[in-house]
């Protein structure tokens, strides 16, 4: 494919370009604020990886967030409201009963495995549910959700690991050094995967006939689909916690701003979910300065103060 | 089928075949071993009251939905055992409710209907079919705005053009018309017949209004209670005897600057 036959509008708009400038200015004041006094080893050890591990894990979360709504077809699932992010830590838990000190990786592709088999688990009750009503369906995953965390709760109980269950489960990054983010590193990749992949996306958000029309196979995008959501939520869970609410916030302001047409919202929904994690993460390391707030917490209270006004505007419009 | 369309049929290849089509809800038999030989090329428009069974088979003809027996080839591929994604070339499906969960602009949506072709990287020919497409519904105007901010007519053009778009041998459209004003409804049965006829498409409508389908199809098929009732040219078809079968109502026919004109109010 030729420059010259691309359709105009897919070269970066100014406001995308703008967009870019801005994250650049996020991660400049992320990576300088802070305790310890500053020096080319501090930079390089711990603030440099702990920004990029957030601009990683922002973009990829918040994709993730729009992928479910496009492959779901529904406003309101994310990996925090389905169950996909509980069943990675039920995963994380098991496996460190199991096998314990297993490699980093070890722990993500367990995690992973459960995260899809949490999430093929949601998908089947949904589809065995009768009713349509949307605003059930991440209820569903809520009640789920609650279920897997119960059990993994249980689990860390009676073997003494309920102080680092807490710890996993609340994303925080101040733990990021070198040597221990490197993994996001690839879900970084998915998230390419997922530009290339937008329209495939996009047309299986239009449903089933369409997809049909379009010749679309529906399943294999479903599969390629849930695969990428499962693994980056295990690698975000197992390199820093549950960052909870993300997915849910950003696609859907990007959805009022320029559309659901993926092609077109994806560079935002990652660009705004990176921004949001920045500016989570400064305002957590800021508000009881020298103490952090870890970002998990700061993205909890502000997602669902949004979750609830998704809700409340639903009802309101109905 | 009449003879001359079956030597068409012979000769130019089919449209639209289908073999035996049947298709049960539970007990209820909705569509009852229909035998249909469309040739390629022409209007077609289907007809028949309400839960007929149009949609339904349509649907099946349409890849939508499966049929209980029988079979079904589109353009000369059978459409249970071809490729989704090669019969998407091939054949355009528009069902008769649409609804869209997600925001989409009028443009992005008809550049979907290129997406058998260009698999979401469109060409400079693409976009100059959709431009084409925009333009042939009247929505140049209305082109970058969302779905949800068009009126109903306006969107129902929308969808059509997605599918126009689509540049498929085999167009089918379940009640093109609903929502469309006079102008609307006549350019676009003005824009489907030129389909057929310049481009040599096969294009079936389901219509209601019986003089839509007389003025513009060059077949008509009734259908009721899941079988074909009557299938020919309008001239065979808009018969006042035929139609009161059908719909269980009086129907007069009456031939009016050449066409020929049903009226059945009052
Ligand atoms: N999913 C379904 N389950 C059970 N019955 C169905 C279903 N879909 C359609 N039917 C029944 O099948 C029959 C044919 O329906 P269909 O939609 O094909 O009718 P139609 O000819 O398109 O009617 P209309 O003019 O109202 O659109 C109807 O009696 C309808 O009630
Ligand atoms: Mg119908």
């Amino acid at each position: 494919m030729t420059v010259t036959t691309r359709p105009a509008r897919t070269t970066p708009p100014a406001a995308l370009v703008g967009g870019v400038g801005g994250l650049l200015v996020l991660a400049a004041i992320s990576c300088l604020i802070g305790v310890a006094g500053m020096s080319w080893e501090v930079l390089w050890v711990s603030r440099l990886p702990r920004t990029i591990g957030l601009v990683l894990a922002g973009a990829a979360l918040a994709v993730c967030g729009l992928l479910m709504q496009l492959l779901v077809r529904n406003r309101f699932v994310e990996p925090s409201t389905v169950g996909t992010t509980e069943a990675a830590g039920l995963g994380l838990v098991v496996i460190t009963l199991l096998v314990p000190g297993s490699p980093l990786m070890v722990k993500m592709v367990t995690a992973a495995l459960f995260a899809l088999a949490g999430t093929w688990l949601f998908l089947r009750v949904v589809r065995l549910m009768p009713v349509r009503e949307p605003i059930l369906v991440p209820l569903i995953g809520l009640m789920l959700g609650g279920v897997i965390s119960a059990m993994t709760t249980f689990l860390a109980f009676h073997h003494d690991l309920l102080q680092t269950l807490n710890t996993w489960m609340t994303g925080d990054f101040s733990g990021v050094l070198q040597g221990r983010y490197e993994l996001l590193w690839l879900v970084a990749g998915l998230v390419v995967i997922a530009f290339v992949a937008a329209d495939r996306f996009t047309v299986a958000g239009m449903g089933e006939t369409f997809s049909a029309n379009a010749g679309l196979d529906h399943r294999s995008v479903l599969a390629v689909g849930l695969a990428i959501v499962s693994v980056v939520s295990a690698v975000v869970v197992v390199t820093v916690g549950v960052i909870p609410f993300l997915g849910l916030i950003v696609p859907n302001v990007v959805s009022a701003l320029v559309g659901d047409n993926a092609r077109r919202g994806l560079p935002w929904v990652a660009l705004l979910g990176s921004g949001l994690v920045l500016a989570c993460d400064i305002v957590g390391r800021l508000v009881r300065h020298p103490y952090e707030i870890p970002v998990g917490t700061v993205m909890g209270v502000l997602g669902a103060v949004f979750f609830l006004h998704l809700l409340l505007r639903r009802s309101r419009a109905a | 089928m009449t003879a001359t369309a079956e030597t068409s049929a012979r000769t130019r290849g089919h449209g639209v075949r289908a073999e035996g089509v049947t298709k049960r809800y539970g007990r209820s038999l909705v569509v009852d071993d229909v035998h249909l030989d469309l040739p390629l090329g022409g209007v077609t428009a289907l007809i028949g009251p309400n839960g007929a069974g149009k949609s339904t088979l349509l649907s099946i003809v349409g890849r939508l939905l499966g049929a209980d027996a029988g079979r079904v080839s589109v353009a000369g591929l059978d459409v249970a055992t071809t490729r989704g994604d090669e019969l998407a070339k091939r054949l355009a499906v528009l069902r008769q409710d649409n609804h869209l969960d997600i925001r989409l602009t009028v443009r992005d949506l008809v550049t979907f209907g290129r997406y058998p072709h260009s698999k979401g990287r469109p060409t400079a020919e693409d976009l100059e079919h959709v431009e084409r497409a925009l333009a042939y519904l009247d929505l140049t105007e209305l082109a970058d705005r969302f779905l949800d901010q068009l009126s109903g007519g306006q969107r129902q053009r929308a969808f059509v053009a997605m599918v126009l778009c689509q540049d498929t041998d085999v167009i089918l459209l379940d009640e093109p018309l609903n929502n469309l004003d006079l102008r609307h409804a006549v350019a676009m049965m003005g824009r489907l017949r030129d389909a057929a006829r310049e481009l040599g498409r096969t294009v079936v409508v389901v219509v209601h209004d019986l003089n839509v389908a007389s003025c513009y199809a060059d077949t008509i098929v009734a259908m009721r209670d899941g079988k074909v009732a009557a299938c020919g040219t309008p001239a065979e078809i808009m018969r006042p005897d035929l139609l009161e079968e059908i719909y269980g109502l009086p129907v007069r026919v009456h031939e009016l600057d050449g066409q020929l004109i049903a009226t059945y109010y009052g």
